[in-house]
């Protein structure tokens, strides 16, 4: 049993940044992690995914109540939501991707393992992913995009920059450079037995675009392009997320919970093996931690927690209900090396803190 | 030219598919059928002139093994002389019901024998030929299904080979009584079109290239294909040829349905970049050279296009679905 200090300081310092960013990015590019995440599977569901993400955030030294988790996983689904949707071609949800790791590797300069396992990850995704058709990146878009399906959170960054409407949906633009391989529209081109072009006409399309610059590049290092995918921070911004008139569908997300066994076997062995992949280290001595509010105080984090929208909540897997009690045990111990003992008594930040965090270091 | 009717409400949003919405007109009873596909569960509705929706069903793909409810990747209304069935396509397989959805006549499952590890399973792609149903799957083949005018006796009697990658569509119209008129045309992830004639045994007659890109949608109208690509051109090739002679710069994103209304040979576009086009075909008096004119653009905003129909044969009305988009949109001419 490990009690936690209590930290007197109320101040993140740079060392703690840089521990918590080094902690959760060595466990999310752990080798044995990644393998798991690269066999070829279903699309996961929303809870396997949401009890994973809890994991990681949780892989250091930071902490977040239950309110701070579920706003930073409406924050991250909707920014991922907005990305996948806005992809100018299919491959470029793997642009997005590089992107992801290219700023990744901005935040862990100085820790040359890490930096390898990412290059690592890098190779891996070019490898199974690069020689992909236009069409496969079709089918994983589209099924990214089931994933995503009737969630509308807003997002306060979204709404004042315009990308995201008031009802929550994203705002797709008629103007701008159309996606690499497609022509701006407006031309009709006709021809005759012999392939030579006879008439040409112009039509009325009703958007504004224009040809697109160049092609992104898909290489370890090199221009992207898309900014679909850079960090979203990179300017001090609010981490505010709306959950009124979100979804109003409640016939699409009970889809899941009545399945009939919500444990299915397959859910929890694949489970089971993504969180034996996951190498957190125990603490070995008496560790300072932090406990992250996104809120501006502990009163509003607790009043979130309460006022959260039914249809809204996140449920992770509870490894007790489960009838499989080989795998259950197994699971209780793997997440068992992870619990934290006792509550402890710690300095909390501002939500201004996490940008700060996820700004360059 | 166009205006925005009343909307029908949706159970559940519409998943971004291509092809995702189906129309059954019944003039006769002054109702028409909608069929739009939301994720592991397909909806049926029946609406009243002027879209005042009446009833509705949910239908979901038969289970099997697996982490999730397996998916559905389409539903669609095929005619035949003698009856209407409606087809629904998943991951598992195929499965065949009377025309409102309440009694399954057939099931087909597919199987995945050998697909690797990493390839995705399923059926996607319907259109009835005569008396048969044609489907298309995840590695190309085309099922042709002979459909009896009545009862559940439905027999698996051909597997057209042609393709290498998942079939995206297929197109029929009914054949002109000549010998040898192509009347169907099937379509793939690659962009590959196959142009065949129908019979106790389908023909292939011509293949068309693809260029790297899929062409999710097809339709055939009067020995003019029309092909719609993921870079957003629309094609239109002489299906007794096979060559191309109109390109269309139509869309700024991969288009996702086209609808034909064969009385007047209109054609409707609509892509994930918002818009929905129509388009006049035509033949040139001189040179009998397909020819087209644009006659219509709506912007349906911040809304990535999934399905597009026209709602009557002569092109006066039409009706799109879009991802994340819980109606139906209406549109009627003015």
């Amino acid at each position: 049993m490990q009690p936690f200090w209590t930290f007197t300081g109320d101040e993140w310092t740079e060392v703690d940044r840089k521990r918590v960013l080094n902690d959760i990015i060595s466990t999310m590019f752990n080798r044995k992690f990644m393998e798991e995440l690269f066999k070829p599977q279903e699309l996961y569901s929303k809870k396997a995914l949401r009890t994973v993400y809890e994991r990681l955030a949780h892989a250091s030294i930071m902490k977040l109540n239950q309110a701070s988790m579920d706003k930073l996983y409406d924050l991250m689904t909707m920014a991922f939501k907005y990305q996948v949707l806005l992809c100018p071609r299919p491959k470029d949800v793997l642009l997005v991707t590089f992107n992801h790791l290219d700023t990744i590797k901005g935040f862990i300069q100085d820790s040359p393992t890490i930096l390898q396992q990412v290059d690592e990850t890098f190779r891996q995704l070019t490898e199974i992913y690069g020689g992909l058709s236009a069409g496969e990146f079709q089918l994983i878009r589209q099924t990214l995009l089931i994933f995503f399906q009737d969630l509308h959170i807003r997002v306060s960054m979204f709404l004042k920059d315009k990308v995201q409407n008031n009802n929550g949906r994203f705002v797709l633009p008629v103007s701008g450079p159309v996606p690499w391989g497609t022509e701006v529209p407006g031309l009709i081109r006709m021809f005759n037995n012999k392939g030579e072009e006879v008439k040409r006409i112009e039509f009325k399309h009703g958007g504004n675009y224009v040809p697109a610059p160049k092609e992104g590049s898909f290489e370890l290092y090199g221009d992207r392009v898309l900014k679909l995918g850079t960090n979203m921070y990179s300017v001090n911004r609010p981490v505010e997320t709306h959950m009124s008139g979100s979804s109003k569908n409640l016939a699409s997300r009970t889809q899941e919970s009545i399945a009939p066994n919500p444990l299915a076997k397959e859910e929890l062995n694949f489970l089971a093996r993504l969180m034996g992949g996951m190498e957190i280290k125990k603490p070995s001595g008496p560790e300072p931690g932090f406990r992250l509010n996104l809120f501006t105080t502990d009163e509003e984090e607790e009043q979130a927690a309460l006022t959260r929208p039914e249809e809204l909540s996140y449920e992770v897997i509870n490894i007790q209900a489960t009838q499989d009690q080989q795998r259950s045990e197994e699971l209780a111990r793997i997440m068992g090396e992870f619990e934290i003992m006792e509550q402890p008594r710690l300095s909390t930040s501002k939500g201004d803190d996490l940008l700060a965090m996820m700004d360059e270091l | 030219m166009f205006r925005w009717e009343r909307s029908i409400p949706l159970r559940g949003s519409a998943a971004a598919l291509c092809n995702n919405l189906s129309v059954l007109q019944l003039p006769a009873r002054n109702l028409t059928y909608f069929g739009v596909v939301h994720g592991p569960s397909a909806q049926l509705l029946s609406a009243a002139p002027e879209g005042v929706p009446l009833a509705q069903r949910q239908l979901h793909a038969k289970e099997g093994a697996g982490v999730s409810p397996p998916l559905i990747t389409q539903v669609h209304w095929c005619v035949l002389p003698f009856r209407v069935l409606l087809v629904l396509t998943s991951h598992r397989g195929i499965q065949m019901y009377e025309s409102n959805g309440y009694t399954m006549v057939y099931w087909h499952a597919l199987d995945s024998g050998d697909a690797s590890p990493v390839q995705a399973v399923f059926a996607r792609g319907i259109a009835a030929s005569g008396h048969f149903i044609c489907v298309g799957t995840w590695s190309g083949r085309v099922l042709v299904f002979d459909i009896p005018a009545k009862g559940p006796n439905i027999v698996l009697s051909e597997e057209l080979a042609g393709h290498q990658t998942p079939i995206t569509d297929i197109a029929t119209e009914p054949a002109q009584g000549q010998d040898c008129v192509a009347d169907m045309v099937t379509a793939d992830d690659s962009g590959l079109l196959c142009v065949w004639r129908s019979g106790p045994e389908f023909t292939l007659l011509t293949r068309i290239p693809g260029f790297g890109v899929p062409c999710p949608s097809v339709q055939l109208w009067q020995g003019i294909i029309a092909a719609g690509y993921g870079n957003g051109q629309v094609h239109l090739y002489e299906a007794a040829t096979g060559n191309l002679h109109v390109q269309i710069n139509a869309h700024a994103r991969a288009i996702c349905a086209l609808d034909l209304a064969p009385e007047v040979g209109k054609l409707l576009s609509a892509g994930e970049d918002t818009f929905v086009h129509i388009w006049k075909l035509s033949r040139s008096p001189e040179s009998g050279y397909i020819e087209v004119e644009h006659c219509h653009g709506e912007c349906v905003s911040d809304t990535q296009l999934c399905g597009a129909r026209f709602c009557d044969s002569s092109g006066s009305s039409f009706a799109v679905t879009g991802y994340d988009l819980a109606e139906i949109r209406r549109f009627s001419s003015v």
